[in-house]
């Protein structure tokens, strides 16, 4: 006759193999959605390119290479690759300004959210919201409209006896971080409105009470309580206009790149899949990077945020 | 205005909305708050009391009047320049910071040096008995402990005037039972003037130095708890404040400031009254039923002043509620100690005789 501690342990590999079953769809997808997709990329990135885009099955770390380091074509000498740099350092420096502008942007847009009426806040939040309908090009040839030579800021301004010539901002850095905060903008908005709607605003009362001026109240009280949505607006804004290809190609005209349309290149004209691959790669590891630095700085600070 | 008054408040009305949605939340308050007073605003719910604290404290501004803090109009200076601190009804105590922290919040705001906020702090700390939970986050204290941490932190700055709004109401009766007295012990030590909102009439009689009561907005009556009890200046007064009997009735003589009084339900008694009172019509007649005295009508020997029907006996433990039906229909309390191995000698539906005691009835404006 088995004894007790057997039949638990044989229960509890039976439970053991039960969750393993229930939670095999959801692994399945992952696998195929995500994992596998990935580990093609990887593959590929040491693959040999094809003389007509694809790849060809020979190993090479020529992709990974390419990365930072060019080959002159006729003498192959090396050099720093000063054009990847260059655009790898223009994506972050441009994303780092969109999350700081959406930022700025968007949390005295929460906060008003935040402090209307019950009924009214709904209204605001579908207001929001309703870019989402649209879809992302159009907005963006929008912006283009807006922005460009003979659009609506320029023939204001000249109308207006302001500005004697047009502005060139299409094609600009300016065009592209003015894109990219329109298209993200809700996405700071958001979490900022969920963090700030659970704020208590007695504590507000409390901090004018004891002696603090509006703007110490907005340093020690108000944006203490409400990191946790910053911090979630950030990363949600940071991370996609890393990997922005339509903002920049469309405003940016092309000679502006981010790392989005480097990585198109290399898949289209530059025929180059394993350089694609390898700068994909790239900025994959730089998001992780930044999120591992968030959820660290997380669970040092929010321990105790009851 | 006498040198000893701390906060004046001079024709104060706070209106909100406007057009026919206007609402004066504050009616025309006038009220003199002295130097190192327990006082009280004592009211129900909606009747203005937090709103005159609100006005106070600077979180609103009155549509009309003057609010001076020492002879200074504050009327309409901003929360953060006023010499005066809060402890919320909620506590509101800061979720970020530990309770040292709180506690020296609003020193730093007022940049006193490190060392002077690092000595206030300890000292607040051992005045509300916290020591050991200093460094603790807010979230991990129990409510008791929120409530000392809340007053530590708004005596910490040393304010003038600290108000404090219905501090007590989150707490069960035990723990409420302590912080009275404690606060009582806090203002003593302190000296500073407390201002208590609370619609709690017991804790107002409690505590206080004296007591505001107030209903729609209007301040009814000033005076310490004795005043307020013994001589309510009317009907919602001494409605609000403990038991009452009502009586109506006609004043038929006066001598000084006692009224000889008909009552409607038969019989007479002997009312003090206010001097200003309007004394022609029917008025009302208040009596607390711990000032009447319950016999049965078989007692010949005795004068009385109302008679009825013993209705329905309610035993309290310390005491017995009589209820009495009077001759007009209208029901009277008797409320008698009760004594050691007392029996029931009155049952329901007996014949009862109520006398009152001298000095007891007051009459009211109807």
């Amino acid at each position: 006759m088995p004894n007790a501690a057997a039949i638990i342990e044989s229960e509890r590999k039976r439970d053991v193999r039960t969750r393993w079953y229930l939670s095999a769809p959801a692994l399945i997808i992952i696998l195929l959605a995500a994992v596998g997709p990935m580990a093609i990329v990887l593959v590929y990135s040491f693959l040999t390119p094809g003389p007509y885009g694809d790849v060809a099955w020979k190993f090479s770390a020529e992709g990974w290479f390419n990365v930072f380091v060019e080959r002159d074509i006729f003498d192959n000498t090396l050099s720093l690759a000063d054009a990847h740099v260059s655009i790898l350092w223009r994506s972050i420096k441009l994303s780092l300004l969109t999350t700081v502008l959406t930022l700025l942007i968007g949390f005295p847009t929460a906060y008003f959210i935040a402090t209307r009426s019950e009924k009214s806040r709904e209204l605001w939040l579908f207001l929001i919201t309703i870019p989402f309908w649209t879809n992302l090009l159009i907005r963006t040839f929008a912006i283009l409209e807006v922005i460009r030579n003979e659009g609506l800021i320029n023939t204001i301004l000249l109308e207006a006896g302001i500005i004697s010539a047009p502005l060139q901002i299409l094609f600009t850095d300016t065009a592209i971080v003015t894109g990219m905060v329109y298209v993200y903008l809700p996405l700071m908005v958001l979490p900022l409105y969920a963090s700030l709607e659970k704020l208590d605003f007695r504590l507000i009362e409390a901090g004018y009470d004891l002696y603090a001026t509006p703007s110490r109240v907005l340093r020690k009280i108000i944006i203490p309580l409400v990191k946790p949505g910053m911090v979630a607006g950030s990363i949600l804004v940071f991370i996609p206009a890393l990997g922005a290809y339509v903002s920049p190609s469309i405003l940016g005209g092309g000679k502006n790149m981010m790392l989005g349309n480097l990585i198109e290149l290399q898949f289209g004209q530059g025929r180059n899949w394993p350089l694609g691959s390898a700068l994909s790669i790239t900025l994959m590891l730089i998001v992780m990077t930044a999120l591992i630095a968030y959820v660290r700085n997380a669970a040092k600070t929010g321990a105790g945020h009851g | 205005m006498a040198e000893n008054v701390a906060i004046d408040i001079r024709g104060v009305s706070k209106v909100f909305g406007s057009g026919e949605h206007a609402f004066a939340a504050v009616n025309d308050a006038v009220l003199a708050i002295r130097q190192n007073e327990f006082f009280t605003l004592l009211g129900p719910s909606g009747c203005g009391k937090t709103t005159l604290l609100r006005l106070i404290a600077g979180f609103e501004f009155p549509t009309s009047g003057e609010i001076l803090l020492n002879g200074q109009n504050i009327a309409l200076m901003p929360p953060f320049e006023r010499p005066i601190n809060t402890v919320f009804q909620s506590y509101a105590l800061f979720p970020h910071m530990s309770v040292a922290e709180n506690i020296g919040f609003g020193l730093l705001m007022l940049g006193k040096p490190k060392a002077e906020i690092d000595a206030r702090v300890n000292e607040m700390l051992k005045l509300v008995k916290m020591e050991a939970l200093a460094k603790r986050k807010t979230s991990q204290i129990s409510g008791g402990q929120q409530q000392r941490v809340a007053l530590a932190r708004a005596l910490a700055p040393q304010p003038k005037v600290l108000l404090l709004d219905e501090p007590l109401s989150a707490l069960d009766y035990k723990l409420r039972k302590e912080m009275q007295i404690e606060l009582k012990r806090l203002q003593s030590e302190t000296g500073i003037t407390f201002i208590f909102v609370t619609h709690d009439q017991e804790e107002a009689l409690t505590m206080s130095d004296r007591i505001a009561v107030m209903s729609a907005g209007k301040i009814l009556q000033v005076g310490n708890p004795r005043e307020i009890y013994d001589e309510p200046s009317d009907r919602f007064v001494a409605d609000f404040i403990g038991e009452t009997n009502f009586l109506k009735g006609k004043i038929t003589a006066t001598k000084g400031a006692l009224s000889q009084v008909e009552l409607t339900a038969g019989g007479n008694v002997l009312a003090s009254r206010a001097e200003n009172l309007d004394q022609t019509g029917e008025i009302t007649v208040v009596i607390r039923p711990e000032h009447a005295h319950l016999n049965a009508t078989n007692n010949k020997s005795s004068k009385h002043d109302l008679s009825g029907v013993l209705a329905n006996i309610v035993y309290f433990g310390t005491d017995t509620h009589f209820h009495v039906t009077l001759a007009d229909g209208m029901n009277f309390i008797v409320r008698q100690q009760n004594k050691p191995h007392q029996k029931g000698e009155l049952s329901i539906g007996d014949k009862v005789a109520i006398t009152v005691a001298d000095n007891a009835a007051r009459v009211l404006r109807s």
